[in-house]
């Protein structure tokens, strides 16, 4: 029935795509909207003191000051929980902010992180810069080496971390043994899940404690906000809130808005992403100017099997070398391109490419840069939702000019 | 450029000063001149606004048009196009325009003195014969609501050519992802921007397209003189809309499609009314038109009487009762005690709205939700 109420659908029997327009939001809403408000108070009323008291002594859900919660974010963290079929979710101002909340709720001096290597540079900046500085020690073994992994867990071990997708080398994670290891060691286990999304999978479902996402990628996909999202049991969120609260990382109501809005279309753009990322890998690894394809929807891919056992679809992320091409030839193609925009970032509707080496590399030696598996003639490329026709034929007269 | 590439990029150039890939909100009401007398490209944001300016780019392309303006809403684009008459002319309407458009020519343009004769744009014949010495439009709206009649634009076209008036359509229900009037002979095609192109039941907008820059100039002197202009809030997300409209409107078109069949399949239901049936009396005419879907709208009607009927719109759990469409959303409502409660009984059953009559706006949740959603809610 159309019965007023206040309380969000049930969507775990329901589609992805009912879920992505629905899960988390009342079915009646403030003054009967179809939409909810923005709540752009940054502090909230209570009636009276014995309100404030009630509040305090038992711990009634309720809004009190922003940076505590607002209620836009509570409909967010309710609808990404629910996408990613987790208990609970807490969002942030940004992806990092989610990262740095987690580890600094989560990691004391003496305690060690062990990451898989291929991961988001600045993720392993705060680890190996930051952490250290409060005495957590971080250990870096290759990707997907799960031997390794587990030869460096100590009993000072608290937290094992990757990335699945990895950027920029799309290696899948196989997350059933990832998250084996940490139950076997009793170590939580983190799974930054941004280039995947829970439209391709859902790594809580294989016994990992968190997922992270950089919601400003494909979940709020349209490249006009920054935002970040740590989902788990409540339980384990519990210190990672209350410290979300004082560190202040939360996201502001209006972005928090424009994410529920792009969430309403992210299963719609995401089977769009996917199908994007498939053509155009194939296009790229049939060029006769094309070394090599790191995407995980290719047979060639390094880790084909464990991802397409697991993934939905393999997104919109490709990276690929370009045959006998220095960086300036390399560099040339990603000039000549008309249609992605030169940027840094992926998963929103514009299509963006860039170059590893001068984007996010510039700055380290060359042996530095190839330990980390960046090479001089690799390009990123984050299809958008345009028409996979248009980027074919625009990639192939870029790499037909040079 | 195909269509859903354009929507994202046409009019989205990224910011030249910044580099932005998403354009500036510009919500600054005057612009800094460079000198006495000397005009920049912008002077003041009712005339021009920079975030309007490129939803208009982007409205235009989508539209194959030449030039398209933002209106506050899809009526304020309508009033804009009527603006165009004079005391004295007179307008042919196809008689199920909807009803805001029905009650301006009515109740507003009457008062300066133009007249309104409705006559059914499905009906060429008849739509035709309503045409006198004094008429300068004809107005039609296709699919139109809540029967989802289907007009032939081009033919409607020929016949405007032939008496030398202007064609105004709103396509809000077709979208330029189906229909493009303007390729069709069209001279106006307007949208209510509130619904699927900007999506997502949070803007009111509305938008005229033309292809032809004297008749630009003229509505833009009376949007510019009377001032129902859209604001840079809702110009960005209208924008934001359009880079996902095709994805929409395409998938909401097929949830439709399978919607309308399981409908038609059900004997609780009587008659379903969807261009995508061959049993649609607009079909033909809808599959040469529309372009790979029949649109998200769809009306049915129950076995039973209003009180039934009502229980049925009211008992969904997954649809929500409310009016307007195009959203991600899905909605139902009943035409006789909702959208057209206004009109009297005997009026609302000469426009074929029975009592009942429940229309959809189908969005974006899965078919199979909505459609075991339906379901119980007809069993209810
Ligand atoms: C995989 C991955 N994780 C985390 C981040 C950081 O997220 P944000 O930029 O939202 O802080 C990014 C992106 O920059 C990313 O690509
Ligand atoms: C077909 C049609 N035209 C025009 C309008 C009026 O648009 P708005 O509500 O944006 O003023 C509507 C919406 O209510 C409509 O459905």
């Amino acid at each position: 029935m159309n019965d007023p109420n206040r309380v969000p659908l049930d969507v775990s029997d329901l589609g992805f795509s009912t879920s992505s327009v629905q899960a988390g939001e009342a079915r009646q809403k403030p003054e009967s909207a179809i939409t909810d408000p923005i709540f752009c108070a940054s502090t909230y009323t209570f009636t009276d003191t014995a309100s404030v008291i009630r509040y305090i002594e038992e711990n009634e859900e309720r809004e009190e000051y922003g940076r505590y919660g607002n209620p836009g974010e509570k409909i967010a963290e309710k609808k990404l929980a629910a996408l990613e079929g987790g208990e609970d979710a807490v969002l942030y101002s940004s992806g990092m902010a989610a990262i740095v909340g987690l580890l600094m709720a989560k990691l004391n001096a003496g305690d060690e992180v062990i990451f898989f290597d291929e991961c988001y540079h600045r993720s392993r900046e705060f680890c190996s810069k930051h952490l250290a500085r409060f005495g957590v020690v971080t250990r870096q073994v290759k990707a997907c080496d799960y031997d390794a992994m587990e030869k460096a867990i100590n009993k000072n071990t608290k937290m094992l971390v990757s990335e699945s997708p990895t950027n920029p080398h799309l290696s899948v994670v196989d997350l059933e043994k990832f998250a084996a290891i940490g139950k076997k060691h009793g170590v939580e286990t983190l799974i930054d899940a941004t280039l995947a999304t829970p439209y391709n999978v859902r790594p809580l479902e294989y016994g990992v404690d968190y997922v992270l996402h950089s919601a400003t990628k494909y979940l709020a996909g349209h490249n006009d906000l920054l935002a970040g999202v740590i989902i788990g049991s409540k339980a384990q969120l519990e210190s990672v809130r209350k410290l979300r609260g004082i560190m202040g990382g939360i996201n502001s109501p209006h972005n928090i808005y424009l994410l529920l809005r792009g969430l309403k279309t992210f299963s719609l753009r995401m089977e769009r992403h996917n199908q994007n990322g498939q053509a155009i890998a194939e296009f790229l690894e049939s060029h006769p100017k094309v070394e090599k394809v790191y995407y995980p929807g290719l047979p060639s891919h390094k880790y084909f099997d464990i991802a397409k056992q697991t993934m939905r679809g393999f997104g919109g992320l490709i990276t690929f070398l370009v045959k006998d091409a220095d960086w300036r030839k390399t560099a040339d193609v990603i000039d000549a391109v008309k249609i992605p925009r030169i940027a840094p970032s992926l998963g929103g509707v514009e299509s963006l490419i860039e170059q590893p080496l001068v984007m996010s590399y510039y700055q380290l030696a060359p042996e530095e840069r190839a330990k980390f598996g960046i090479y001089d003639n690799m390009i990123r490329m984050a299809c958008g939702i345009e028409d996979a026709e248009d980027l074919i034929a625009d990639l192939k007269q870029a790499l037909d000019s040079i | 450029m195909q269509f859903r590439t354009k929507a994202i990029h046409v009019g989205n150039a990224r910011d030249p000063q910044t580099g932005a890939v998403v354009p500036p909100i510009h919500v600054a009401s005057t612009y800094v001149q460079p000198g006495a007398g000397e005009w920049g490209e912008f002077d003041y944001s009712r005339s021009g606004n920079p975030t309007r300016k490129n939803l208009e780019t982007t409205l235009a392309a989508l539209e194959a048009g030449t030039g398209a303006l933002a209106y506050a809403s899809g009526m304020a684009a309508i009033h804009g196009a009527m603006m165009l008459l004079e005391s004295g002319d007179h307008v042919v309407a196809g008689s199920d325009i909807y009803g805001g458009a029905y009650r301006l020519l009515h109740k507003i343009c009457n008062r300066s003195g133009v007249t309104t004769t409705l006559a059914p744009s499905s009906d060429l014949g008849a739509l035709e014969a309503a045409i006198t010495p004094q008429t300068k439009m004809l107005w039609i709206e296709s699919p139109g609501n809540p029967q989802m009649s289907i007009s032939d634009i081009a033919a409607c076209a020929e016949i405007a050519k032939r008496h030398h008036l202007l064609l105004g359509v709103d396509s809000t229900f077709a979208t330029p992802v189906l229909t493009r009037p303007l390729e069709l002979g069209a001279d106006i095609v307007m949208h209510s921007a509130t619904k699927y192109l900007g999506g997502h039941s949070d803007v009111l907008g509305g938008a005229l397209v033309v292809n032809d820059k004297s008749l630009y100039d003229r509505l833009y002197f009376v949007q510019n003189a009377t001032g129902a202009v859209l604001g840079p809030f809702e110009s960005f997300l209208v924008s934001r809309g359009l880079k996902t409209l095709e994805l929409r409107v395409r998938e909401q078109c097929r949830t439709a499609q399978k919607i309308a069949e399981f409908l038609d399949a059900d004997p609780r239901v009587s008659r379903v009314l969807y261009p995508g049936l061959p049993n649609h009396p607009g079909h033909e005419i809808a599959a040469r038109q529309m372009d790979g879907g029949f649109g998200a709208m769809l009306s049915f009607e129950v076995n039973g009487d209003f009180a039934a009927t009502k229980k049925v719109a009211e008992s969904t759990r997954l649809f929500q009762l409310a009016v307007s469409l195009g959203a991600v959303e899905s909605l139902i409502e009943q035409p006789a005690s909702m959208s057209h409660a206004s009109y009297d009984r005997d009026a609302r059953l000469a426009h074929g709205i029975r009592d009942e009559l429940i229309r959809l706006s189908i969005g974006l949740e899965a078919f199979e939700d909505l459609r075991d959603d339906l379901d119980q809610a007809l069993g209810a």
